[in-house]
């Protein structure tokens, strides 16, 4: 193994089979060494072309270390540990195994320099986090997960058709700067099924729906998983594929404004959050679009520092979640006295979130609105300015307000329940909630590791300038008069809101109606007809042929039965029946083969 | 539980802390108008005074209020809309 490349997934996904193995006195020590092993393989890793691996006809590339991929690669190993940390006491050696495999799909995908490699850890992303959503073992989950694996599935057809199409086009598989010059200036169709790929995941309205669907029903750590890698793993692809694409602009401009106007109708807490991650999203698939340096900086480094904070955020309304059984607005209510540091934890998170001074959604999604004004779209830097007013308001405000203060009154037993959660979790709110506040005060830290770093250098000044600060704090601080102003409009409505969802789960429902009503009305005619016509005279010759039947072949025949049912009887203890474990067996099958494959093959 | 008695002093105080929070706003309305320099504005209208204030406020408003116009226009539903 001469030319042997450790790729950080591997480690994830030879430490996640491990992971049964591990003696439980041990498991706590070993869950937090193999994210830490991740970290530090991120961090060592060279910049340069690694990992080429010769398959059939293929050159699989799975290693091209560079500026870009190395910020996205170093904040989902960061992450990874943060979630892991969060989720120590969770006893089920599945949840954790899912969580790392989906890291591991992510980071290959990051680390993926052709679009087969690509493609396969895009899928590994998708089949390994729906088991975050089973796992809440909830009736609601196993449909979510189903509906979440479907549009997922439909995504990952349309990237699949688009690569196909352009690579047997181009005669290229490679997923680098020449596709990104083809894909923007002279786009053909393949590239834009690819494109749709990657916003589906990115969640770009109409294709978001699956997002709050899913990340409000999985388990209370695995949000904080899911929130972090497959839109931001979008991103990535987006900054790598389509710098620059025009039409990314407006339908950035138009997320970061959909996920607001839904924050104000929702009830349940991580869906809000959920909301916020599609508005947030947005301001880096319109930076993507913008496609300058400046722009590019500010999309990576607001991945960046959205990764923290919305980790911190879902950590704390997982806490709530954890702890007392619900996640509702309209079922919460004064727990400031039961889990106040989860309060300042969360409140952490929604000023960082919010672009508070000092907190780090402010070195970072500036970079974005001054990257928009000075290409002179006005309209994107206003848009996006009143946008950060509704993160502020919902993020900030609604959520801690209605969470720990506010006139509801718990039911009793929520309130019995409430207590500050188990020590790693505090711990975990407690590291990223630092790491908000570090990226705030010490900018340098997060521009130094951006795509272009001299870009960034020069815009480091304007941070702190004072009209950044005066024009920052003036909107935020008047939304907050606005929002106690009108305090009683906000009181949260134990409703839910109809989004981009509804088609596809009502049209299950009318395709089920079609099944049940006309198909089953053609079949029952069918099905007279052929009583009528065939049956009866067939039933005549039967009788008769009984005769003869009952005497000779019925000793013959019972033998062979009684052996078949046996066989069946012993089958049946095989045969488990469940779904999710069937396919997990299936997925930690084939995840083994292409592990023990890609060994085999670097010799 | 040092957190949870600060967080009573500051409700036994309401009245003072949002006296404080309008203090800080007249503040900021002020030092905007008379210190903040603006050349860094990238239109006109960003450097009249308290410009971004009533951007903000403004804002708010109007995403509260449309937000729930939307809502109640039939897109909240009740919580079983779904369920069979």
């Amino acid at each position: 193994m001469s030319n042997f490349w450790l790729h950080p997934s591997l480690i994830l996904i030879l430490g996640s089979l491990l992971l049964p193995f591990v003696p439980s006195r041990l498991k706590k020590g070993y869950l937090l060494l193999i994210p830490l092993l991740v970290f530090a393989r991120t961090l060592a890793l060279a910049k340069g072309i690694f990992g080429q691996v010769q398959f059939l006809d293929w050159t699989l590339v799975f290693g091209p270390v560079d500026a870009l991929s190395q910020v996205f690669g170093y904040i989902m190993s960061l992450m990874c540990i943060l979630g892991t940390l969060y989720g120590l006491h969770v006893k089920d050696d599945k949840q954790h195994i899912a969580a790392w495999f989906y890291v591991a799909g992510s980071i290959g995908a990051i680390y993926a320099g052709d679009f087969l490699t690509l493609f396969l850890f895009w899928e590994l992303m998708a089949f390994s986090s729906v088991f975050l959503i089973w796992f809440r073992g909830r009736q609601q989950s196993l449909a979510a997960g189903l509906r979440y694996l479907l549009v997922h599935v439909a995504g990952g057809l349309a990237l699949l058709a688009g690569i196909v199409w352009h690579c047997k086009t181009t005669g290229s598989w490679a997923f680098d700067a020449t596709f990104k010059d083809l894909a923007v200036n002279h786009a053909t169709p393949a590239t834009w099924l690819i494109m749709i790929g990657f916003v589906l995941n990115a969640a770009v309205p109409p294709l978001h729906a699956w997002l709050p669907d899913a990340y409000g029903e999985a388990t209370f750590n695995g949000s904080v998983f899911m929130c972090a890698f497959t839109t931001k793993t979008a991103v990535y692809a987006l900054c790598r594929g389509f710098a620059g694409t025009e039409i990314l602009v407006p339908l950035g401009v138009i997320m970061a404004l959909y996920g607001v106007v839904y924050a104000v109708l929702e009830n349940d807490c991580r869906r809000l959050l959920a909301y916020h991650i599609i508005s947030q999203v947005g301001y880096m698939v319109a930076a993507v679009g913008l496609g300058t340096q400046m722009a590019i900086n500010g999309a990576c480094a607001h991945a960046f520092a959205h990764i923290l904070y919305k980790g911190l955020l879902f950590m704390g309304c997982g806490a709530v979640l954890h702890m007392t059984g619900e996640s509702k607005f309209t079922a919460l209510g004064g727990l400031w006295k039961k889990m106040p540091w989860t309060f300042v934890f969360t409140l952490i998170g929604g000023l960082s979130i919010s672009a508070f001074p000092l907190f780090s959604g402010f070195v970072s999604k500036s970079m974005i609105v001054s990257a928009g004004f000075e290409e002179h779209k006005l309209w994107v830097g206003f848009l996006l300015m009143l946008a950060s007013a509704g993160t502020f308001l919902h993020t900030g405000l609604k959520v801690p307000y209605f969470i720990w203060f506010g006139k509801n009154q718990p039911k009793p037993e929520v309130w019995n329940r409430a207590a500050e959660p188990p020590w790693n979790m505090n711990v975990a709110m407690a590291v990223t909630a630092f790491l908000c506040i570090f990226i705030g005060c010490y900018p340098l830290w997060l521009y130094k590791m951006l795509p272009f770093p001299e870009e960034a250098f020069k815009y480091l000044p304007q941070v702190y300038s004072g009209y950044h600060v005066s024009e920052t704090l003036q909107i935020l601080l008047f939304t907050g008069l606005g929002f106690f102003l009108l305090l009683k409009k906000l009181e949260p409505e134990a409703k839910i809101s109809l989004d981009l969802d509804w088609p596809y789960r009502m049209g299950g429902r009318a395709f089920l109606w079609l099944a049940r009503k006309p198909i089953q009305a053609v079949d029952t005619f069918v099905g007279e007809l052929y009583r009528l016509a065939g049956l009866i005279p067939l039933m005549l010759a039967a009788r008769f042929a009984a005769l003869v039947d009952n005497d000779v072949v019925d000793g013959l025949v019972d033998g062979t039965a009684e052996a078949v049912r046996g066989i069946g009887r012993r089958l049946r203890f095989a045969q488990r029946g469940q779904m999710q474990q069937n396919l997990a067996f299936a997925f930690g099958v084939a995840a083994v083969l292409i592990v023990a494959f890609l060994l085999y093959s670097n010799h | 539980m040092k957190l949870v008695r600060l967080i009573e002093f500051l409700r036994r105080h309401l009245k003072t802390v949002v006296r404080l929070c309008f203090g800080v706003l007249a503040l900021l309305l002020l030092v905007d108008a008379l210190f903040v320099d603006k050349s860094h504005a990238h239109t006109g209208p960003e450097r009249l005074p308290a410009f971004w204030s009533i951007f903000g406020f403004i804002g708010c408003v109007l995403i509260i209020i449309l937000s729930k116009w939307y809502g109640h226009a039939g897109i909240m539903t009740r919580e079983d809309y779904y369920d069979e």
